[in-house]
């Protein structure tokens, strides 16, 4: 099974313990003394990685997809080739994303994030477009003849209306990293990714670090996803009402 | 600009789209004199909306001019041009996002009046329009009625109190009877502030209730009269004119006409109907008619009997 990884594992996952719980000796599903002992020095520091990794891929998307969607909101004839561009590199299997990035940037962070950010791009850029151009027409007649220059209309109108269609859109984007990103333990030892390949690799399966870690990137998600949901209702509360 | 209400010219003002045959706009010479309502009305293709947005730029003149004040609206910054005008439109154009506070104080802001002044103005305008300062300001657009909105839309282009209005069917998609109130309350705003209004309609009743003026304009933006409703109705200049203001434009002129403009004559008028003096005297003679009589007894707003006025007195 190690054969195709790229990166190899850690050391051996079932730790050396003294007296190893009953749970543990018959691989059980949840074993809680596993789980105190190493909180510490494999769960949580793997949980920061993660959200580390999630937030500087989602950051660097957003600004990039913004950018991008600027110019395809304000030059029409570049949206579509920047849409494509942005369908195509979703369309790639993460995998393979990898393999071609390696021999550029190496098993490292930077490769990983080159994938991520590129995933989180047609998510972003397709909301961003979608969520200017849902401005209607009447109000920005009215801006405009109210006398609010093109920029004062950006920001003032279009940019404000389209913050829930955009804020929809971080939400699907951070989503899909933080799940996405666990297979990022295929170059680097970052991650919740990481205990979960190493829970597959240990022979028999380790089935209470697997569930654990699992749990984990799934609960990160749920809070991810809940945090974005409350600040979307906080910041456009007139939303609600249309 | 000044912010009492200016004079707005019509100088050969002409719009041709490229690309489209025959102009919008065609030669459009009008006076409106300051603080008058100029109704623009017309059957589609008329280019009356077009004319309207000439006047803020947000369409450009192919050629010809329009003064504001006797200064070419060229002359202007535009961005200050907009911002100088009151605009009206008939989707309202509220911005959703915003309160109707933060609505109305829009121009304000941009304008960079302090806080606490755009605060009293907006408190003054939604008292102004027949809104609750309290509750309403505080509410998004997607909470008001279609009649309340329009009703913010026009605080919001009068906010920073400008020498000239532009209103385009702002009434038009609003249900019957809250129009009538609307219009009702437009012209008792108006008899108050006295602004310049360029209003553009379909609605010919519409026209002769709120103008002191009407220009009609036909197909291609040729203006076909531009005269006061009553020498509209009575004195139409072509047949265009005669039949765009309908069949029924000599019961229209009665509309125009209140029982108290009559000379009266000061019979007794025992058992005769009785009618307010602002009673119109199109409604009279209805009433007249359904109730086969042949007299009213017109009454000043206490009950004080002023004059009987006969079925010959009103159709005069």
């Amino acid at each position: 099974m190690s054969g195709w990884r790229v990166a190899g594992g850690g050391g051996p996952v079932i730790p050396n313990f003294g007296q190893p719980s009953a749970c543990l000796k018959h691989n059980g599903w949840f074993c809680t003394d596993w789980l105190t002992k190493h909180w510490g020095d494999t769960l949580q520091p793997a949980l920061i990685q993660h959200i580390q990794l999630t937030l500087i891929a989602v950051g660097i998307g957003f600004g990039i997809a913004f950018l991008l969607a600027l110019v395809g909101f304000r030059w029409r004839v570049f949206d579509a080739p920047l849409g494509g561009f942005a369908d195509l590199l979703y369309a790639i299997p993460s995998l393979a994303l990898f393999q071609l990035l390696v021999p550029l940037t190496g098993l490292t962070v930077t490769t990983v994030e080159i994938a991520l950010v590129s995933y989180t791009l047609f998510i972003l850029y397709r909301n961003i477009i979608a969520g200017l151009r849902a401005v209607p027409d009447d109000v920005l007649e009215s801006a405009r003849g109210m006398g609010l220059t093109r920029l004062q209309t950006f920001l003032r109108v279009e940019l404000p209306l389209a913050a829930p269609a955009i804020l929809a859109g971080l939400r699907i984007a951070t989503v899909a990293t933080i799940s996405i990103a666990t297979v990022a333990a295929f170059l680097i030892q970052d991650g919740l990714g990481a205990p979960i390949f190493d829970a597959i690799e240990t022979p028999d399966l380790f089935k209470t670090e697997l569930l654990v870690t699992g749990g984990l990137a799934i609960l990160l998600a749920l809070v991810a996803d809940a945090l974005l949901a409350a600040a979307q209702r906080t910041l456009t509360p007139w939303n609600r009402l249309r | 600009m000044p912010t009492e209400a200016a004079e707005l010219v019509f100088d050969e003002a002409t719009k041709v789209y490229p690309g489209r045959e025959g102009a919008a706009v065609d030669h459009l010479s009008l006076t409106v004199p300051a603080g008058e309502i100029c109704v623009l009305v017309g059957p589609s293709g008329g280019g009356k909306t077009t004319a309207l947005k000439l006047v803020n730029r947000l369409i450009p003149l192919t050629s010809g001019y329009i003064r504001i004040d006797g200064k070419q609206i060229g002359d202007y910054d535009v961005t200050e041009l907009r911002r100088s005008i009151g605009y009206v439109i008939q989707q309202v154009g509220l911005f959703p996002h915003m309160t109707v506070e933060g609505n109305i104080g829009t121009v304000p802001r941009l304008l960079g009046w302090d806080r606490k002044q755009i605060r009293e103005r907006v408190a003054e305008l939604l008292e102004l329009v027949g809104l609750d300062p309290q509750q309403d300001r505080r509410r998004f657009p997607a909470e008001l009625s279609g009649g309340q909105r329009q009703r913010v839309g026009l605080a919001r282009a009068l906010a920073a109190n400008p020498a000239l209005m532009l209103m385009d069917e702002p009434f038009g998609a609003i249900d019957p009877i809250v129009r009538a109130r609307l219009q009702d309350e437009f012209l008792r705003l108006q008899q108050e502030l006295r602004k310049t209004v360029v209003f553009v309609t379909h609605d010919v009743d519409e026209a002769i209730k709120l103008g002191d003026r009407i220009a009609i304009l036909r197909q291609g933006g040729r203006l076909a009269q531009y005269d006061t409703p009553q020498q509209i109705l009575e004195q139409p200049v072509d047949d265009f004119v005669a039949d765009f203001v309908g069949r029924d434009r000599a019961l229209k002129a009665l509309s125009l006409r209140k029982l108290g403009e009559l000379e009266l004559a000061s019979a007794t008028g025992d058992g005769l109907p009785r009618l307010p003096a602002d009673t119109s005297l199109r409604d009279a003679l209805a009433l007249l008619i359904a109730e086969r009589r042949d007299a009213v007894l017109v009454v000043s707003a206490d009950g004080t009997p002023k004059g009987v006025a006969t079925r010959e007195d009103l159709l005069a």
